[in-house]
């Protein structure tokens, strides 16, 4: 009997201990996610300190990394870091646009279809199903393709594409918590609409909404990459796709400068794995709360 | 104190209200027929076992009923019919002129959200009030109902006790100063000293306020300690009504006698059988299955029965 008794409580004991220790790593995983992330984002909005030339100037073309350019320059004798650094502010700015309109979007009509139920809930959750049909990488190329590309308009198409799975999520949170009593208690006391959904139910899904949005910053990054080394971005632009576009169609793959087109690679996947960290482990959390609960 | 409420004008009469839900098991008849008047500064309790429809009678006067709710009769307030306003219309009453405490505090507040600006927010909503003027407002009520210190105002429904969320409860909808109060089972799940304070703290803001209290409870012993006048209420209709020292001290239906013979001080009798379905609620007097009295009479009609001009009325055929 006393012996049943410790082993349950040994067992609750170390069951404790776990979740505990995954919430140290997934803390751990996030702070260092968002170390990264700053620094990228530091090194955005101050690429004119940080990178050592204007990324425009022309140099000797296809040195090799030296000290005066420390990853060498490209077929036009740009200097390569100078065109890394600059190009976060493009990948950045896509990113970030494509990702806050589509949790906008998604938000916006998840609320609505949650909190209002009935033929509104149909309507939107119909415009859903026809948006999540929509092929959304082909879409984005052949729009590119046929319109002047620019990386704005590839924001704004990924934008106006991405908001699908937030709807979804954040409808069933807001219909989970329309239901609570101090929903009821709000309307009892006689708050709009409005003010219910904006005061009531939004602040209480935000913790859903953030890592959906990080989430979104980096498949919107890695898609404008891929976008960009397809040829169909912007030209004009310093970006990182854009420059893995250009090792690879003017003979920095074939002839091996790996250091033409292996940093714009790597920033690629240090920013998105910066993201993705720090979503994952904003989204455990969120999964251990509801366990423990 | 029968003079004093004949002379003030009931400021909300309730006519013929009944509430039935559409379910998929058929149609659920959740109130039947209530009818009842609630006088300025007056007490009314609704008493009654869980599930006979008390707190759908509270819903319905608010609107507050999910939407398939079929909601028939009237309910008068000021000249206007709260049944038939528009949202827009009965948005403005809920809160301004009639509030309700709900049961389980703990979960009636949000629970991200400052229980200082909870209790505000009604100001700033209804009166267009200033942030920092409709927290010095909320905090100076939240003192007279005994939590006085500054930082309380700034800390989360979680870090209180049920007590304490339910004065922040009752101040919140205490705060536009309404003219009636409905308490839906305040002191549910509260234990006797807890419930008692409740019910003080209840008294205490009627007396305050002036405001007329409509006190819904399963707890006849509560009814009896605050309320003016009682209404019982079997399977969606009242039995039974009138001043509370009347009824129960010597109660006429026997339902009122049969749960008052429930209460612990009276010797536990249980009521024998089961609560009717509310589906298929039995022909005639509803009680009748379960009554000791019964007769032909009760199994076919039933009838409403007024004693003496007092408002006490019984709906059974012994009277």
């Amino acid at each position: 009997m006393a012996g049943d008794f410790k082993r349950m409580a040994s067992c609750k004991a170390t069951e404790w201990v776990k979740i505990r220790r995954l919430d140290m790593r997934g803390l751990r995983m996030a702070l260092f996610g968002l170390l990264l992330f700053l620094t990228i984002i530091v090194l955005a909005a101050f690429s004119d300190i940080f990178a050592p030339y204007d990324p425009w100037n022309r140099f000797e073309p296809f040195l090799a990394p030296c000290r005066e350019h420390i990853l060498g320059t490209n077929d036009l004798g740009n200097d390569i870091l100078s065109e890394l650094i600059y190009g976060s502010r493009v990948s950045l700015i896509v990113g970030f646009g494509a990702a806050l309109m589509a949790t906008l979007i998604g938000t916006l009509i998840g609320l609505f279809a949650g909190y209002f139920r009935g033929l509104i809930d149909e309507m939107l959750m119909g415009i859903t199903d026809v948006f999540l049909m929509i092929p959304q990488i082909p879409l984005i190329i052949i729009l590119a393709a046929f319109l002047r590309p620019s990386f704005w308009l590839v924001a704004l198409i990924m934008g106006a594409l991405w908001w699908t799975s937030t709807a979804r999520v954040v409808r069933s949170k807001a219909m989970q918590i329309r239901e609570t009593s101090f929903i009821e208690c709000s309307r009892s006391l006689g708050f709009s609409h409005m003010h219910i959904i904006f005061s009531d139910i939004l602040p209480n899904i935000l913790h859903v909404i953030m890592p959906k949005f990080l989430l979104t910053i980096a498949s919107a990054m890695i898609s404008e990459a891929s976008i960009s080394f397809l040829g169909l971005g912007d030209p004009t632009m310093k970006s990182w796709g854009m420059m893995i576009n250009f090792a690879f169609t003017r003979g920095g793959f074939i002839n091996g400068y790996w250091w033409w087109y292996l940093p714009p690679g790597l920033c690629i996947t240090l920013s998105v794995l910066s993201l993705v960290l720090m979503g994952f482990s904003l989204e455990e959390r969120e999964e251990e709360t509801m366990r423990i609960e | 104190m029968s003079m004093c409420h004949d002379m003030n004008a009931p400021i909300l009469q309730v006519v013929g209200l009944s509430v039935r839900f559409e379910t998929p098991l058929g149609l659920v008849h959740a109130a039947e027929d209530v009818a009842f008047d609630i006088h300025e500064t007056e007490t009314l309790a609704l008493v009654g076992e869980t599930g006979c429809g008390k707190s759908v009678v509270a819903s319905a006067i608010m609107q507050l009923l999910p939407g398939n709710a079929v909601v028939d009769g009237k309910a008068l307030f000021s000249k206007m019919d709260l049944l038939k306003l528009e949202e827009k219309e009965i948005s403005r009453i809920r809160g301004n002129e009639i509030s309700i405490i709900f049961q389980n505090p703990s979960l009636s507040l949000n629970p991200i959200i400052e229980v200082g600006e909870q209790i505000a927010e009604p100001l700033q909503v209804h009166r267009k009030m200033a942030r920092r003027e409709s927290h010095h407002v909320a905090k100076g009520l939240l003192s007279r109902l005994g939590l006085g210190e500054r930082s309380l105002m700034s800390m989360y429904p979680f870090q209180f006790s049920g007590g304490m969320n339910q004065r922040v409860m009752i101040a919140t909808s205490m705060i536009l100063s309404p003219k009636i109060i409905i308490a839906d089972e305040p002191t549910k799940g509260l234990d006797r000293a807890l419930a008692r304070d409740v019910a003080a703290e209840i008294c205490k803001v009627m007396d305050l306020t002036g405001a007329s209290l409509l006190l819904i409870t399963h707890d006849i012993s509560l009814a009896g300690m605050i309320s003016d006048r009682i209404a019982v209420m079997y399977c969606g209709e009242i039995v039974e009504m009138g001043k509370c020292k009347e009824v129960l001290g010597e109660p006429l239906h026997p339902y009122t006698r049969a749960l008052l013979d429930c209460l612990p001080e009276r010797g536990f009798k249980p009521i024998p059988g089961a609560s009717p379905s509310m589906i298929h609620p039995p022909q005639g007097c509803k009680f009748h299955p379960r009554c000791p009295h019964k007769t032909q009479e009760c199994m076919q009609k039933q009838r409403i029965r007024k004693i003496d001009g007092d408002g006490r009325q019984v709906r059974c055929w012994q009277y």
